[in-house]
């Protein structure tokens, strides 16, 4: 549980593109820095739930390469708890897209990858075995990540990532590739797993409903450079019902038209 | 099991109906008993034998320095820049190349043999191995230092074992090439293993004998593939290795 502190981060990088594409700025010239983030000032509050939305390439996966630690920004910085990031660590656990699991070693091993140095082996264990069960995966212990299915692969990270207690838990797309049901279930997951131990969360996608379902708060990026469109907080218990709730299904189509499509089913 | 049986009933009708006599193309009846006999007075397994311990000593020694040597030059990048060219310029020159100097440098005997199968192995595997860690998904290296892994551990959790499927394979070719490379080097620089077996009955005018000499080789080398094979079957490095 944490508080994040985004303080005027940029970062450029160089344009390789010689062709430009339709809709980049004919200013900046092949070889010329752009800026992806500029001057982003974020606060994140202890123990909330963010989903970050916006146009892809926006810039909001870097947002979170930076966060975690695996990118340095041009400028700017990033405070979690009031210390500077630096590098990645246990303290801000990035849960991949996919692959994230070391296809080498079973669910297991995996899950107890952060746990190497824990002295007392029963307590290791036991941590390992609380985490398992959490995400259901009680019984593909000693299976192989190949040998699982999409959906267990991501519970099977997910639980990797809290096995280590961090603060801050980023997540980067995290149902993408998951088929429809995998996805809501998935989702599920995530909710119930932040209900309970409140840890704060960011969650980039680029689905709607997935922010609106899951976010106490949602932000709402701005494209090249990537800027604050939106950002507005969600006080509605869950699970939610977009029939019963008209302010978030209006939310819905706001969203929607700020990202540029007009007729929002 | 089939393929030599029909083989071996070719070469019998060719060796029937051809002009060749017994001195030239031997059949495979006069070849099997020769084989016989080989075995029986001890001159076969002290010539496999010999011909064995030297893949094994430079097998196991191109191993253990062209795996690292691929790692480090994989890793980093300033050391694979600075050796890359080197091994380049090296890799295409053909072991048997290497016999003259070989022998000049360390005489006639073991060592020269298993100097140019560590050669002719250690090349593939440098080669195979940098291209592997190079390939390595970067993902499991930001996980890594997500989880505070220092270089040891990134070396022995991640890099090695990713790199183990490919590497299995870069050996299973390897061993292959060490096997066709002692044969020549004993030819040369030694007077035993089965390639001076071959050479001796050659000058002996035995071609029944060169023949069995071939057939051993054959076999062994099969048998060392599917040993190489046989790795494959580990559970930890089924990801890389089973076909999906």
């Amino acid at each position: 549980m944490s508080r994040i502190e985004i303080q005027q981060l940029t970062k450029q990088y160089l344009n390789r593109r010689v062709h430009p594409r339709s809709g980049d700025d004919p200013a900046i010239k092949p070889g010329d820095t752009f800026d992806v983030i500029s001057a982003l000032d974020l606060n994140f509050n202890n123990g909330e739930m963010v989903c970050i939305l916006g146009p892809s390439g926006c810039g909001k996966s870097t947002m979170l390469r930076i966060i975690a630690g695996f990118d340095v920004p041009s400028s700017g910085q990033v405070l979690i708890d009031g210390r500077k990031v630096r590098e990645p660590g246990t303290d801000h656990i990035f849960v991949f897209q996919q692959n994230g699991l070391l296809p080498w070693m079973t669910v297991w091993d995996n899950i107890g990858l952060g746990l190497r140095h824990m002295k007392d082996k029963t307590e290791k264990e036991s941590t390992i075995t609380e985490f398992i069960e959490m995400v259901e995966l009680d019984g593909f212990e000693h299976h192989y990540p190949h040998q699982l299915s999409g959906g267990m692969q991501r519970r099977a990270e997910l639980a990797r990532a809290l096995a280590v207690n961090p603060n801050l838990l980023i997540m980067d797309e995290p149902f993408s590739g998951l088929d429809f049901l995998t996805h809501m279930k998935m989702r599920e997951e995530v909710v119930n797993m932040h209900e309970y131990l409140r840890k704060t969360t960011l969650v980039v996608t680029h689905d709607i409903d997935d922010a609106l379902i899951m976010g106490d708060r949602i932000v709402v990026l701005s494209s090249s450079p990537a800027t604050v469109r939106l950002d507005c907080h969600l006080d509605y218990d869950r699970p939610r019902d977009f029939e019963k709730l008209p302010e978030l299904s209006q939310l819905r189509s706001e969203i929607f038209f700020m990202l540029g499509v007009n007729y929002a089913v | 099991m089939v393929t030599f049986i029909v083989l071996f009933g070719v070469w019998e009708l060719i060796h029937r109906f051809g002009t060749w006599s017994d001195q030239v193309f031997p059949s495979p009846f006069v070849v099997l008993t020769s084989l016989k006999d080989l075995f029986e007075n001890g001159t076969l397994v002290k010539h496999m034998v010999a011909s064995l311990y030297r893949v094994t000593i430079g097998f196991y020694a191109a191993v253990l320095v062209g795996i690292p040597a691929g790692i480090l030059m994989g890793r980093l990048e300033f050391v694979g820049k600075l050796l890359n060219p080197l091994l380049q310029f090296l890799r295409p020159i053909s072991p048997l190349a290497w016999i003259p100097l070989a022998m000049l440098w360390f005489g006639i005997g073991d060592v020269p043999a298993i100097f140019l199968i560590f050669l002719s192995s250690f090349f593939p595997l440098v080669v195979s191995t940098i291209a592997a860690v190079k390939s390595i998904n970067p993902i499991y290296f930001q996980v890594a230092a997500n989880l505070n892994f220092n270089t040891w551990e990134v070396t022995t959790m991640i890099t090695l074992p990713a790199i183990l499927p490919s590497v299995i394979t870069a050996l299973r070719i390897s061993i292959t090439i060490a096997w066709l490379v002692v044969v020549a080097a004993e030819m040369i620089a030694v007077q035993s293993g089965l390639g001076y077996l071959i050479l001796d009955s050659r000058n002996a005018l035995r071609m029944d004998y060169v023949m069995a000499g071939m057939i051993v080789i054959g076999a062994i080398g099969l048998v060392l593939d599917f040993l190489m094979r046989q790795l494959e079957r580990i559970e930890s490095v089924q990801w890389g290795t089973q076909k999906k």
